[in-house]
């Protein structure tokens, strides 16, 4: 890996998502990750790559999973790192949101990491500032970093992702990991399943390449990773489904229901898991949970993320 | 010596007396006359050389949003009556979503005391319906009719209970105004902000799907039908809502609808990029619904066209997707968008329907004495370049506001002249 190289491959000041990365740029992704992941396990888990750059965790929804593994992947960059949330920021003060981040930007923030409850947020900042802005989930948009850290995984794991068929599994229509993770597998030539409630996983869906079910049962002993998500029942979606009883019936990874799948498929969650919701807990930490390995990888795609588009910013 | 003005060599297009034919228009004292008001051996008349002009009765634009008083930061009566004149327009519709609410007659007294003071336009005040467009109560609709309002509606808003709709509609008539609805129900659109389609369905913007608009405009049937008095549906964006308008008007129901140029000039593409001015309500929509839209327009089912002109703030308008205001400004660049789209491109309509649409029918509709070059009628004249060609540029609009997708299109068509009273407001 040789930042000529790099130059030559990676020219984004900005992560957006993955709808608009090529296949080679997101493998690019996938193998600078690679590199980084080994500095984790040395006993001086830092490199000198950002030092003196400052990263802006600007988190105006609330995250922890996220944040943290953002902070940490740009201290093992060596860059500096304040954290900003909803309630810290002036926007409670009814400053605007591109108010805000021209007033980082003046103090010389050289990477943005937001994430933001409106779809679109990210690239709105992006195409306002100079600094490099890095999305960490943008509504029901897109969240391109976990997206990556799956594919990640899954590569690691069974050493490819073009032919591999992918089922997604829970509320597909609010999920920005959903997006982020159709596009990047179609992109690198893997087969996607949707499967959840029809109120959830709306035909629509179909127009971006993937297929449809709403039968878990016969999806189950067809693919080899099953990307669990989590679902909820809050106020705004109650209108979607009866309740958490009838979804884990319907569409929940139950200890059964896990029996039906090849051995080697991987069970992977974003996380957080609501353990006998939509995975059993035994399933959950079961042979073919991939579930704390995504979290470990996910710090290597991140380092590999701000590296790259930091080295544009400057 | 009266001041005479002739209007010479041009195509007159007056749509109410079924006149299309090259000629003269002669204005004196204010009103359109004959040539008898030109005393021979007259020299002082001033002359308006129209050759290669249309000369239509002065447009009426029935869907415009004034936003005084209240937001006088977005928009003025005195801006947006200057955009209204540099658009063709000599008489505007104004809607009472304003701080405060046209909900009562001091608020529309105001309203035509500052028409009076600032505005080279007529200005026509509606009124709400329900008072503060809270959908819940009616809001004094006999004192608005004394104070002068040409309809009611709640713009921007809907009146959900169907009850208190029909009275709405049913105590109107007493008063023969017109109800305008903006049709959206409530339920089925919730926080919808973006057609639910494809592009809501790839970006991950909250759908404000079809059935919302359409499960309304087929209530407002069923209501025009109850009350026997008449009912319009405003910026119809849907396929559906034209098959169910067609059907109703087929059977005689005193239903209508207008058709703005964003729902036909745009589809749900233009919001990939999440740029704020392409967010309005209803949102714009696929390109089978533009089709319809258009076929609607061809064949009288859609019978009106307006702006929504809708002003805001830049500041308010650069925010996040979800956050942006909904609406667009229209009123300097409709005209043009239509006669490019429907005369020249399209070729669903002629120039002389179009220019019906903008006059005739809204005067119809409202009941109102203008939209004609009739002898004695006031002299509001628009002269329309059908072929000029010209690139729309957000910088130099007269609206105070610059929120628009348009900025930068070529278009092919557009008025020159605006006269109201006998007295050219604004000239290209």
């Amino acid at each position: 890996m040789t930042t000529e190289a790099m130059g030559i491959r990676w020219a984004r000041k900005d992560l957006l998502g993955l709808r608009e990365l090529s296949a080679e740029e997101i493998t690019f992704i996938l193998d600078t990750a690679d590199a980084f992941k080994q500095v984790g396990t040395r006993e001086i888990k830092k490199v000198p790559a950002l030092r003196g750059k400052t990263l802006v965790n600007f988190f105006i929804e609330p995250s922890t999973r996220t944040r943290t593994s953002f902070e940490l992947a740009a201290f093992r960059l060596s860059a500096d790192v304040i954290n900003i949330s909803a309630t810290t920021s002036s926007l409670t003060k009814g400053e605007s949101l591109k108010d805000t981040a021209r007033n980082l930007e003046a103090l010389h923030a050289d990477i943005l990491v937001l994430r933001h409850g409106s779809a679109g947020a990210a690239q709105f900042l992006a195409e306002r500032l100079r600094t490099s802005v890095i999305n960490a989930g943008d509504g029901a948009h897109e969240h391109p970093t976990q997206a990556l850290l799956d594919l990640y995984t899954i590569r690691e794991k069974r050493q490819r992702i073009a032919g591999l068929h992918v089922a997604i599994i829970g509320d597909i229509l609010f999920s920005r990991v959903a997006r982020s993770n159709i596009f990047g597998l179609l992109k690198l030539g893997a087969r996607v399943t949707l499967v959840g409630p029809s109120t959830l996983v709306p035909r629509e869906f179909e127009k971006l390449g993937v297929q449809i079910s709403h039968r878990i049962d016969d999806v189950l002993p067809e693919v080899d990773v099953v990307n669990l998500l989590r679902i909820q029942h809050e106020r705004q979606r109650k209108e979607y489904f009866p309740g958490i009883g009838e979804y884990t019936r319907l569409f929940g990874l139950t200890k059964e229901r896990a029996r039906l799948l090849k051995p080697e498929c991987l069970i992977m969650h974003p996380g957080p898991i609501n353990r006998g919701v939509e995975i059993d807990s035994q399933v959950a930490d079961g042979l073919q949970s991939v579930i704390l390995d995504q979290v470990t990888n996910g710090l290597a795609v991140r380092m590999a993320v701000l590296y790259l588009c930091g080295g544009i910013a400057t | 010596m009266s001041a005479v003005t002739l209007i010479r060599n041009g195509r007159i297009v007056d749509p109410a007396n079924k006149r299309d034919e090259s000629g003269d228009i002669v204005i004196a004292d204010g009103r359109i006359a004959d040539r008898s008001a030109i005393k021979s051996g007259q020299s002082d008349a001033e002359e308006i050389d129209a050759s290669g002009l249309l000369v239509a009765p002065g447009l009426i634009d029935i869907h415009v949003h004034l936003r005084e008083p209240g937001f006088a930061h977005k928009e003025t009566i005195a801006s947006g009556a200057r955009a209204a004149a540099a658009g063709g327009f000599t008489t505007v519709v104004c809607m009472p979503n304003t701080a405060p609410v046209a909900d009562n007659p001091s608020t529309i007294a105001w309203i035509n005391d500052r028409a009076l003071q600032t505005s080279c336009v007529h200005i026509l005040p509606t009124g709400a319906i329900s008072k503060d467009l809270a959908g819940e109560e009616l809001a004094p609709i006999g004192s608005l009719a004394q104070a002068g309002v040409v309809a009611l509606t709640d713009d921007g808003h809907c009146v959900q209970n169907n009850e208190l709709m029909r009275r709405a509609v049913e105590y109107a008539a007493m008063f023969d105004l017109p109800v305008l609805d903006h049709c959206q129900d409530y339920g089925l659109v919730g926080n919808g902000i973006v057609n639910e389609g494809y592009w809501s369905t790839l970006l991950g913007l909250r759908g404000w799907p079809a059935a919302g608009e359409e499960v309304i405009v087929m209530r407002n049937i069923l209501l025009a039908e109850l009350c026997q008095h008449h009912i319009h549906c405003q910026h119809i964006s849907s396929a559906g809502s034209v098959r169910l308008l067609r059907e109703a008007r087929a059977r005689g129901v005193k239903i209508s609808g207008e058709v703005c140029p964003h729902h036909i000039a745009l589809t749900d593409e233009g919001i990939q990029n999440f740029d704020t001015n392409y967010k309005m309500n209803p949102p714009l929509r696929a390109e089978a619904d533009v089709e319809a839209l258009l076929e609607g327009i061809a064949d009288g089912t859609l019978s009106i066209l307006a702006s929504d002109h809708a002003p805001h703030a830049d500041f308010e308008k650069e925010v996040e997707f979800d956050a942006a205001p909904f609406g667009v400004v229209g009123l300097e660049t409709e005209l043009g968008l239509f006669i490019d789209l429907l005369v020249h491109k399209r070729r669903k309509i002629s120039l002389a329907r179009l220019i019906e649409m903008y006059t005739v029918e809204p005067a119809k509709l409202l009941k109102l004495k203008a939209g004609t070059l009739s002898l004695g009628a006031s002299a509001d004249v628009t002269l329309i370049n059908p072929k000029l060609e010209w690139t729309v540029n957000a910088q130099d609009f007269q609206s105070i506001s610059r929120n628009t997708p348009f900025d930068g299109w070529r278009l092919k068509g557009r008025a020159v002249r605006t006269i109201v009273g006998g007295k050219t407001i604004w000239k290209l």
